[in-house]
């Protein structure tokens, strides 16, 4: 029972013993007090509002017009079910065009029409209860007068095949009914995939801009702070062998190490934010240099050519370098290996180790900064670590 | 040129390139200190090159990362003038490690002695004019930072898995530019001992019979890496 205009077409033994004719019934029956309702609603506001306008406060009442329509198409979505039941009504947008529409239609076309298709449906009704009837009185449907036991047989059945014409009328009628109103309400659908598309525009210039940001503020500590510290470092390195053995040097060589460990922190830090070998020679070099710096052995099995957009990059490092982190602190692993390859316009990375598993992917914020990181590339993270290993990280990002 | 007074037994024409000026003017003092001639010091690759073609120095200090692209201007000067000039020695600097470089480094001609440093290297002073000096003489020197990667990546696979940890310590402080000696001071084994490691290492690795042994094993040990 996907919907009842194909069972409408369908075998008729089959649509008349869905329920479709019921629900159809139940919509075109619950249209007319609805719109009735809704018309008598309009008329008193419309009323007020432009009786009262002279007021000013009329204005007031007649803003209200909008967010009624607004309420009148949240009902007839919800009531949309009783036709699309597997469909769940979307939600509403702004107010439209289209929603006064609805309502409009609903309190001066739909009740009317529906109405009517109900007082059709009574002539069947009576004519099918006829052999009752009959028995206390003539029986007068549309001209056709009934006044004796056999005639009401023929009555009966006569009012039954009107009925079977009619249970398809009514799913008919509600079906354009419900397919016209699922038509102007879906429009705020396609508002809502076109107000996504923007987002996830927005988001993805936003994420650039950050990467941008994240790769100045590496350039200025690189050629600002840290040129400093290295100058630092070399005029110390110089006066120590100026100077003779006593506690001037000792001063000399501790201030020296001091900024020796300032160069260090600031190298990790900028590793953190964006690494230069990443800004300089992409993601392949920037691998080695993790890989290199890893305590457990890493074996590569790098097939990158060339460069990726700097925000993927630098995902997919970080990605890499919280991962082999991960390895070391936790897998108690002999070894790892990290792979990454392009394949179908997207950048897939893994990073797997020979470790005890068991990793918790809640644990931890890097991971759940990766994740976002990664999220807001439209890529995927997944991880597989079952008790005993191996641990297995796998990131998929598309390269537009 | 200014008549030194009193020239230095070992007195290097130096040319410095480095786009940075604080640390181009510190290690221009620090070269002039050990009594080395700074014949240029020079902001980007480009006037590198000009200097170098028109001063013909023994020694080129580059850094790798100069403008415009601030990538690899350093090193490709560095080709170059190892392509046009072989006879002089180079000194590359680097801020950080990049295992291409290491590649294309000893992918260049052979010629005269090479050398890749940590610029945080510069401020052990005496460490890096002993660097220097043993560049300018033909030798190879690699940050020992830049060596310690390399071996990380290089226990996998390539012409070093047949080595013993041992011999690849050896290696790796022969990469670093060490003599035996040093070698077998800094492992605290015989300089004997030491001998039959590198024997061994000769033995193991495919070398060019043709060339300098012990240079082709440090080469062949730099090479090794998967991604250089």
């Amino acid at each position: 029972m996907s919907d009842a205009w194909t069972a409408v077409r369908g075998r008729p033994t089959r649509f008349l013993a869905s329920a479709w004719p019921w629900r159809s019934l139940a919509y075109v029956g619950s249209t007319v007090p609805v719109g009735v309702a809704w018309l008598i609603l309009l008329l008193v506001v419309l009323g007020v509002g432009v009786a009262t306008i002279v007021v000013v406060a009329g204005l007031f009442v007649l803003a209200g017009v909008p967010r009624l329509a607004r309420r009148a198409a949240s009902g007839e979505r919800r009531r949309l079910r009783l036709m699309f039941p597997e469909r769940p009504a979307n939600r509403p947008g702004r107010v439209s065009g289209p929603e006064i529409g609805v309502m409009v239609l609903l309190a001066t076309v739909f009740w009317p029409v529906d109405a009517i298709a109900l007082v059709m449906l009574s002539a069947p009704i009576v004519l099918l209860c006829a052999p009752v009837l009959v028995r206390h009185d003539v029986v007068d449907v549309a001209g056709w007068r009934v006044d004796h036991t056999g005639e009401a047989w023929a009555a009966a059945a006569a009012g039954l095949g009107a009925l079977v014409l009619l249970a398809y009328a009514v799913t008919a009628l509600a079906c354009a009914q419900a397919a016209l109103v699922r038509h102007l309400l879906e429009e705020s659908k396609a508002r809502l995939a076109e107000a996504v598309q923007q987002l996830r525009r927005s988001r993805s210039g936003l994420v650039d801009a950050f990467e941008t940001e994240r790769r100045r503020i590496e350039r200025d500590l690189h050629d600002g702070v840290q040129q400093r510290l290295v100058a630092l470092t070399m005029t110390l390195g110089s006066a120590e062998l100026d100077l003779a053995d006593g506690p001037g040097l000792d001063l000399v060589r501790e201030a020296h190490h001091q900024a020796e460990q300032a160069l260090a922190d600031l190298r990790t830090t900028i590793r953190g934010i964006h690494p230069q070998v990443l800004t300089d020679h992409g993601l392949a070099a920037a691998v080695h240099e993790i890989a290199g710096r890893s305590p457990v052995p890493v074996h590569l099995r790098l097939a990158l050519d060339g460069r990726l957009p700097s925000a993927v990059e630098a995902a997919a490092y970080f990605f890499v370098s919280e991962n082999l982190t991960n390895v070391v602190r936790h897998a108690q692993a002999r070894s790892a290996q990290v792979q990454a390859r392009i394949e179908d316009h997207a950048l897939i990375v893994s990073v797997v180790d020979d470790g005890i598993g068991g990793a918790d992917p809640q644990a931890g914020t890097g991971l759940a900064g990766l994740h976002a990181r990664i999220d807001a590339l439209d890529g995927e993270l997944d991880i597989s670590s079952p008790t005993g290993g191996p641990t297995q990280v796998r990131m998929t990002c598309p390269i537009r | 040129m200014p008549d030194p007074l009193t020239p230095p037994p070992k007195a290097l024409r130096i040319i410095v390139a480095e786009d940075a000026a604080l640390l181009r003017e510190g290690l221009v003092r620090i070269l002039e200190r050990a009594g080395h001639e700074v014949v240029a010091a020079v902001p980007d690759a480009q006037a590198l090159l000009t200097y170098t073609g028109n001063c013909r120095p023994d020694l080129v200090v580059t850094d790798i990362r100069m403008p415009p692209t601030h990538t690899d201007e350093g090193l490709r000067a560095a080709a170059t003038i190892r392509a046009t000039h072989p006879g002089i020695a180079i000194m590359l600097l680097s801020a950080y490690v990049a295992d291409a470089y290491v590649g294309e480094l000893l992918g260049s001609a052979p010629g005269g002695g090479i050398g890749y440093l940590l610029k945080d290297r510069v401020g052990h002073v005496r460490d890096f004019l002993d660097s220097v000096d043993r560049v300018a003489a033909g030798g190879t020197v690699v940050d020992g930072e830049v060596v310690r990667q390399l071996v990380g990546l290089r226990h996998a696979d390539g012409p070093l898995a047949g080595l013993t940890e041992r011999e690849r310590e050896v290696l790796a402080l022969m990469a670093e530019g060490h003599t035996n000696h040093a070698i077998a001071g800094k492992m605290f084994v015989s300089e004997a001992a030491v001998r039959k490691h590198i024997g061994n290492i000769f033995a193991k690795l495919p070398l060019d019979p043709h060339s300098d042994r012990r240079v082709s094993a440090v080469l062949t040990y730099l090479r090794g890496s998967p991604g250089a």
